[in-house]
């Protein structure tokens, strides 16, 4: 019998440890679907360029959380520099045993870390330095995400002050006080919002692309390049986003978790096909027409949206909350042109925006959160994100500077930073 | 002999070869181009806002034949071209001074 047991449990741990696995290899592929969406977003000139810097955050985002990300991110101590000490076994020898493996868990992690970056680099595309965005994206993957992750995922508290797991004092039970703390499923907040928070200071400090805001305050369309590849990065992301979320049950290897795991892939696949209903009926109420970026913008508002919480929506209410955030991504492109926060492919609306709606909206479906809870750990992750993501970019234009010439913008920076075109045979200037 | 040059309408091209070739041209140059004409441009729209496309691709066709055939050929590019909106397109006829073909070295009506 208590063979018997023991294969069980090594059964699900193997179980379990496979499902991460793969959902970790579904984010990853996220990777490709923020390159497919912005290189079909920006101007051909500047296609390679954005290209690169995408593989190179990928690859640079990896190597930063192993270095020191991970172990900042989950106190771990010093073995968790460089991962030292992650091959140890996940059951023999733990404190409390572990239901997958070690490195399994970090690889899930990493790859968050890399969407989150990835954010970043549409919303500064097509005028930032390579190399300034790529030294950035050494301090955000490496200090600045981990931080405020070890606040949430990782339940420390904030710089010793305060602990977002238990912000609001709720009721007696047992004796004990119980408290309302920040929720944040698989990352609305922590992740998108995160993402979306150093891209805005970025954007704020590198200024809008030539041409794009009038002298009267017009605004000028600067149509993307590729539309089918814009599409293409959109329904990769779509898929993705279930490793993302459906990932993030942790477990699969129960009724319970697998139970868990089929809800949260329905939830988030609703609140995608919400988000972009929403978006394409709002673009054709103001414009007329069926924009597809705004569409394919309100399907990734969708998934946003819903990431904070897709465990407990019904379908139709995770259909309500994507189809919200598809109609605020719309609203939300629309007032940062007004304002001249330029974002060429809508990166701060989707991220940022509906990231903070995503995570606002929790309260409505969970019982276990509050409303203030949610907006103090909401400002927590934001205003630590931008307030050093500001400084960081500003250290970086002091010393090296974070925008090209006002030439080499006009010849575009494929040539200039990559030295080759993407399509050398047909490129428009 | 003259050199017709029309401009066109894209999805005129096929209705037009067709056209030249009943009628017994035995070739044509046909290239790719942008212009205004009385259509100037129109606007598109993209994320909101509006822009003017100003030059809209048009397609030349140059026609090299013997003067006799001249009223034909426009006559054919005409009624093939022809939609009855606007920026239908143009058609410019010139004198042709020499034609040579350069495998046989032919030259004049025998050329074109």
């Amino acid at each position: 019998m208590e063979n018997l047991t023991s294969t069980v449990t090594e059964m699900q741990y193997a179980m379990d440890t496979f499902y991460f696995l793969v959902c970790g290899a579904l984010v990853m592929w996220m990777a490709a679907g923020f390159a497919m969406l912005e290189a079909g977003l920006v101007r051909s000139k500047n296609t390679t360029e954005i290209l690169t810097k995408n593989v190179a955050l990928f690859a640079v985002s990896c190597t930063m959380y192993m270095v020191c990300g991970y172990a900042i991110m989950y106190k771990g101590g010093a073995e968790l520099f460089f991962l030292s000490g992650i091959e140890a076994d996940g059951v023999a020898g733990a404190a409390e045993a572990a239901t997958y493996a070690p490195s399994a868990d970090f690889f899930f992690q990493v790859v968050f870390v890399a969407t989150a970056m990835s954010i970043v680099s549409g919303a500064v595309a097509e005028r930032m330095k390579l190399w300034a965005f790529l030294v950035f994206a050494v301090v955000m993957t490496g200090v600045i995400y981990p931080m405020e992750g070890s606040w949430t995922w990782g339940g420390e508290d904030v710089f010793g002050m305060f602990s977002l797991g238990s912000l609001i004092e709720n009721e007696m039970v047992d004796g004990e006080m119980t408290y309302f703390g920040f929720s944040d499923f698989a990352g609305s907040g922590i992740v998108h919002m995160a993402g979306a928070a150093a891209a805005l200071a970025g954007v704020l400090l590198l200024g809008a692309r030539k041409g794009k805001y009038g002298k009267n305050g017009e605004v000028n369309a600067i149509p993307g390049a590729n539309l089918p590849m814009a599409t293409l990065g959109t329904f990769i992301l779509w898929l993705g986003w279930f490793g993302f979320n459906g990932g993030s049950v942790l477990a699969l290897a129960s009724v319970e978790s697998a139970n868990a795991v089929a809800v949260v892939f329905m939830n988030t696949n609703a609140a995608a096909a919400g988000g972009l209903i929403g978006a394409i009926l709002l673009a054709y109420i103001l414009f007329k027409k069926a924009d597809l970026t705004m569409a394919l913008n309100g399907a990734l508002a969708g998934l946003v949206a819903i990431t904070a919480g897709p465990d407990t929506p019904t379908a139709l209410s995770a259909t309500i909350i994507g189809a919200v955030g598809g109609v605020l991504v719309v609203l939300s492109i629309l007032t940062l042109d007004k304002l001249k926060i330029d974002d060429p492919v809508g990166a701060i609306s989707v991220h940022g925006v509906v990231g903070l709606f995503g995570v606002m909206v929790v309260p409505f479906t969970n019982d276990g959160t509050s409303f203030v809870a949610q907006f103090l750990g909401a400002l927590t992750i934001f205003v630590w994100v931008f307030v050093a993501s500001l400084i960081t970019w500003g250290v970086i234009k002091a010393v090296m500077g974070i925008r090209v010439s006002e030439e080499e913008e006009y010849e575009g920076v494929d040539i200039t930073e990559c030295g080759m075109e993407a399509y050398p045979e047909f490129t428009n200037k | 002999m003259k050199l017709v040059t029309a401009i066109i309408k894209p999805f005129k091209l096929d209705d037009v070869r067709e056209a030249l070739s009943e009628i017994g041209v035995q070739g044509i140059t046909v290239t790719e181009v942008k212009g205004f004409g009385r259509q100037k441009g129109h606007t598109e729209l993209y994320r909101g806002a509006e822009y003017v496309v100003d030059f809209l691709p048009k397609v030349k066709v140059e026609v090299a034949i013997g003067s006799d055939l001249l009223d034909q050929v426009i006559e054919s590019i005409t009624n093939a071209a022809n939609t009855g909106k606007i920026g239908d397109g143009k058609i410019f006829v010139s004198p042709l001074e020499q034609v040579i073909r350069i495998r046989t070295g032919e030259t004049g009506t025998d050329a074109v």
